[in-house]
């Protein structure tokens, strides 16, 4: 459903996405995992047709995003990073000018604002201004928009940035149930647990660069499942194992003097950018 | 007929903010009149006719002018730097042109609200001017000069400063310069052939002329319309190119 050869951006001389490729597969739920200023943004902004590459070349729902952008608008719902709703309007009217810009039959329109009212749980405030909205509930309603016209292709950009807990795990059950409607999503994150979570697969992205695709359970294995944490006097030393007994063996070996200690735990995706990388990711 | 749908959004915002643009609308012609047509003009004549005949056709230009185009501009430059409403029209399967024409029919539409007001206001004021065919057909060329003008300028300038700067350079001295306060005949030939160059100028010759019953400048018109089309076609390349 989406497919990157080569794909590049640069502004003037700041390369901010370099050379991406890979596919995404009809109702898969792809994530994009790096630090903010990874290229992200821009890589699901030319996906989406708004910033034309540099070099490369891109297809969503198997038309070019540069040679035939309408085709491409047609089939995908976006959910920007920031709100960008209408806050002059309610949440119904932003639901209706949204699809009858896509065109849909006024029959059509009505029944699925209902639908998705109900679904992102906005039932109540369907005919409020959506400028007293709270951020969950503007989050909420912009992924309603997005799916207004159901959309062949979602792009989630950071579809959890700066929410509450609760929020999050909200919209993450939100993205979950969008799995058995066969939607294809792609969407970016910097939170660990929302790619370990939600995505089937994750592209790890640092610098413009795609530096790892896989599962997170492929990505965590090929590291080594297990984590063993060695301190001594404040430095920590970290080592990956396959087993939780190796790992409990390494630890038991290596911390033997009085201020020494060690924890063992599960990998998870972060050691995986540090290994990459060498840095953290937040 | 996507351009429907945008200028219905616009007129939206539009019906529910009547009051409100109906009365912030009012200020500025009532300082106008008053200072102007009363204060400054009691007793004085121009071009033949009482002074406040003639200055009121060209407080109609200037004020439709600020009206079309303050409304396109400034709340274009906040949908796309500060909302970002604005990219929702550009990543929704919509062409250039419907955009930019639901966005300028919205602003031609303050612009007329705004005429009306004056209209009106004169009237009280005692100005006899009358609102021919012509002076309509003006009117609505002026507002979609400056609703396109707006429109273009809200696509090409990112910073709210210099939307600022653009009319303290080119919106203010119009209003001044254009013809609506003193009659062109009383500056030298060389000032009034730059003043010539304004579109408000050609607004206001047009307006004055089908308001006092004069004979309609033709050449001044087409004027207006040229601009009014090169504006608005420069905007739909602008949001076009929007996408680098």
């Amino acid at each position: 459903m989406i497919r990157l050869e080569a794909l590049t951006k640069y502004y003037g001389e700041i390369r901010a996405v370099h050379s991406l490729t890979f596919s995404v597969a009809r109702g898969e739920v792809f994530g994009l995992l790096g630090p903010n200023g990874a290229g992200k943004t821009t890589t699901i902004r030319m996906l989406t047709t708004l910033t034309k590459p540099t070099s490369g070349r891109a297809w969503v729902a198997g038309y070019d995003v540069v040679e035939e952008p309408l085709e491409v608008k047609r089939r995908i719902g976006i959910a920007p990073q920031h709100l960008n709703l209408d806050g002059e309007l309610t949440a119904r009217e932003n639901l209706e000018f949204h699809g009858r810009l896509y065109h849909m039959p006024r029959s059509e329109r009505r029944r699925r604002i209902e639908e998705l009212l109900a679904f992102v749980g906005l039932e109540e405030r369907a005919d409020d201004l959506v400028e007293k909205f709270s951020g969950g509930m503007k989050r909420r309603l912009l992924i309603a928009r997005a799916l207004m016209h159901s959309p062949e292709v979602l792009f989630l950009d950071e579809p959890t940035v700066g929410l509450d807990p609760a929020t999050r795990r909200k919209i993450w059950d939100l993205i979950r149930s969008l799995r058995g409607e066969g939607v294809t999503v792609l969407m970016t994150t910097h939170y660990i647990e929302e790619a370990e979570q939600l995505c089937d697969r994750v592209g790890i992205i640092d610098r413009g660069e795609l530096i790892a695709l896989d599962s997170p359970s492929q990505l965590k294995r090929r590291l080594g499942s297990f984590t063993v944490e060695v301190y001594h006097s404040g430095r920590v030393e970290r080592r990956f194992f396959p087993t939780r007994e190796e790992a409990l063996e390494y630890g038991a070996e290596h911390a033997r003097c009085d201020a020494c200690d060690f924890s063992v735990r599960e990998t998870n995706l972060e050691d995986v950018f540090i290994e990459l990388t060498g840095r953290r990711i937040e | 007929m996507d351009f429907l749908v945008v200028f219905e959004r616009e007129l939206l915002t539009f019906r529910r903010r009547f009051w409100r643009y109906f009365f912030a609308g009012m200020v500025n012609p009532l300082l106008l009149l008053t200072a102007f047509g009363w204060g400054l003009g009691r007793g004085i004549e121009l071009e033949g006719v009482s002074y406040l005949n003639y200055v009121v056709p060209g407080i109609i230009a200037l004020s439709t002018m600020n009206a079309s185009f303050t409304s396109v501009g400034v709340a274009l430059n906040i949908s796309r730097r500060y909302t970002k409403t604005f990219e929702n029209y550009l990543v929704a399967p919509v062409e250039a042109h419907s955009i930019v024409l639901g966005k300028v029919l919205g602003g031609v539409l303050r612009g007329l609200l705004s005429a009306a007001i004056i209209v009106v206001l004169s009237r009280l004021y005692g100005a006899e001017v009358s609102l021919s065919a012509k002076a309509l057909a003006t009117i609505l060329a002026t507002a979609f000069l400056f609703a396109s003008l707006g429109m273009l300028v809200g696509m090409l300038i990112w910073s709210h400063e210099d939307m600022n700067t653009f009319n303290a350079l080119f919106i203010t001295p119009m209003m001044f310069l254009s013809g609506t306060f003193f009659s062109l005949e009383m500056v030298p030939g060389w000032v009034a052939a730059l003043i010539k160059l304004l579109p408000l100028t050609h607004a206001s010759l047009c307006l004055r002329a089908a308001m006092l019953g004069r004979e309609f400048p033709i050449a001044s018109f087409a004027v207006l319309l040229a601009f009014g089309i090169a504006f608005f076609l420069a905007s739909i390349i602008a949001v076009r190119r929007s996408s680098q």
